[in-house]
């Protein structure tokens, strides 16, 4: 393990039955970074995750947690968890779940702290079972950051939530990072991706697709997007020369919006932009298809 | 990279008392499963043993006792059994359970835990049935009230175990299926409650609600059949090779 990662799968394989769910995959958390981890559904995510976290053995390779095997209790001290699937006792309250779950850390932050960190103080004495289910992702949300870790695993951390609910995770990720923590993001929206990763690893079909920054990500593709009103059918379009569906090549740029233009005298609110993470990820995770 | 990190005794315990305590209250705040549980042994004994046989069975101080034991036996088996089968399945299908391995909560911490919930369980159900037992003409010193109740909370391990593992294997939905697939014939071919036909005896042999009885016979110094030290060795390792085979089917699946 390199002295500067934090966590890091080497070279593992997992395979479930038949179904290869990793395929001699790597990849490693630095200090202080928030890392996202990307790809669509079955691509192996989870279970990337599930072997950092011990939850799972490599059938090959290895996975260290802090220079540790992922299922020491050592390891999992220095470790906040927000699981999407996990569930918490329905019958407790608010209070009582996140006192519980501070009391196996060595240093928990005051059970009220992290209420008020996480706008949980409302739901307080509430029982989890009565709670929404925003109201329940942000209990999720205090019961990882109650042992104050150094490394907090985030998987789907805002499905369910409002934009306000949204918001505020997001601020309390950024707090996280600017205070030193680790974060491993595993989200559907890359726009959130976009908007807190320092990095990204794109996993697809088991295997590690590309990593870099965002903008390293967007560079891998370069094309061009054009969104514009137009009474010009699409497949007119696309059957144009250098055209792909609405969306144009970097060459073919110039050409294709003069003939736009030249084709629909009423055509307005042309925009031209370039990739984001969304089209760089449909992109990436295509080719290995 | 950093040193492990410590964590001292003190606040190991209470974290694992805050276990033991959220558990019991969970518990408790479904009276709808925990009633049951609870009057369901001492009711029993009351519309038999008073009830419907109240006169014939103040002649008869045998058939009380054997009456008082088999009600007392059934109510160790259903807070283990029921408790940790469904409880366990529903935490593994809901996710609970692999939130839980992936905090540092150690797995046998929250096992001890629910295990005490159900020794809790069978404290209060050994209370109802020794408030109720005199009404039955059952006069047994206090010291034999305390015995038999001490083994009968110790003796609720096996059937802990018996529901972990159920609980190891099923669905949320199948575990009160599968425990009462254990639970309902274990109760007939143990002879708690009837006595088995001379011929099938032997069966009675492979139940540890059989060995629990005949223990809980040999604490109020009445005439019970083998070594008190044979039910023990098998109670225990019921006990523990389930847990064991559980605990490993949970570290590997979840």
């Amino acid at each position: 393990m390199t002295n500067h990662n934090i966590a890091e799968l080497a070279g593992v394989t997992k395979r479930f039955g038949k179904i290869l769910a990793l395929d001699e995959f790597s990849m490693a958390v630095h200090p202080g970074e928030l890392l996202a981890v990307l790809g669509p559904n079955g691509a192996g995510k989870t279970t990337a995750i599930s072997l950092l976290l011990g939850l799972a053995r490599p059938d090959k390779g290895t996975a260290r947690l802090f220079g540790l095997a992922p299922e020491s209790i050592e390891a999992r001290r220095q470790i906040g968890v927000m699981l999407q699937e996990a569930t918490l006792i329905p019958e407790l309250r608010v209070c009582e779940q996140i006192e519980l779950v501070a009391a196996y850390y060595p240093d928990p932050m005051p059970v009220s702290r992290v209420l008020e960190l996480t706008g949980t103080a409302p739901l307080s004495r509430r029982p989890y079972g009565k709670l929404s289910s925003g109201q329940k992702r942000q209990v999720q949300f205090a019961i990882a950051l109650v042992g104050r870790p150094r490394l907090l695993f985030l998987d789907e951390p805002t499905v369910g939530l409002d934009v306000q609910s949204r918001e505020f995770v997001w601020q309390s990720v950024r707090r996280l990072i600017a205070e030193g923590s680790s974060i491993v993001l595993t989200t559907h929206y890359l726009e959130e991706a976009e908007a807190l990763a320092d990095r990204v690893v794109v996993i697809n079909k088991g295997k590690l697709i590309a990593t870099g920054t965002v903008d390293e990500m967007r560079a891998l593709v370069v094309r061009k997007l054009i969104t514009c009103k137009t009474s010009l059918r699409v497949e007119e379009i696309s059957r144009w020369p250098d055209v792909q569906s609405v969306t144009a090549n970097h060459h073919g740029l110039h050409i294709t919006v003069r003939r736009l233009l030249a084709a629909d005298e009423d055509l307005h609110d042309l925009e031209v932009v370039s990739a984001g993470l969304a089209e760089a990820f449909t992109e990436l995770t295509q080719e290995v298809r | 990279m950093q040193a492990a990190v410590a964590v001292p005794r003190a606040r190991e315990w209470r974290a694992f008392a805050l276990e033991a305590k959220f558990e019991s209250l969970r518990m408790l705040r479904t009276p709808a499963f925990a009633g049951p549980f609870l009057l369901l042994p001492a009711a029993l004994y009351l519309l038999f043993a008073v009830v419907l046989f109240g006169p014939a069975l103040a002649k008869d101080p045998n058939t009380v006792l054997f009456m008082f034991m088999g009600f007392s036996i059934l109510g160790v088996m259903g807070p283990g059994m029921f408790g940790f089968g469904i409880v366990v399945a529903t935490e593994r299908e809901q996710g609970l359970l692999q939130l839980r391995r992936a905090l540092p909560a150690p797995l046998s911490a929250w096992l001890l835990a629910m295990m005490l919930m159900s020794m809790l369980f069978v404290a209060l159900v050994m209370a109802s049935m020794a408030a109720v037992a005199p009404l039955g003409h059952l006069h047994l010193p206090a010291m034999q009230l305390l015995g038999v109740s001490l083994v009968c909370i110790l003796g609720s391990a096996p059937f802990c175990a018996l529901g972990f593992f159920i609980g190891s294997l099923a669905s949320a939905k199948s575990a009160p299926a599968f425990v009462n697939l254990l639970y309902l014939p274990m109760i007939y071919l143990s002879g708690i409650l009837i006595p088995l036909p001379k011929s099938v005896e032997w069966v009675a042999h492979l139940s540890p609600a059989y060995h629990l009885e005949q223990l809980a016979l040999a604490a109020v110094w009445a005439p019970h059949a083998g070594d008190p030290w044979v039910h023990i060795a098998l109670l225990a390792a019921i006990a523990v090779v389930f847990t064991a085979l559980a605990a490993r089917r949970i570290a590997r699946r979840g």
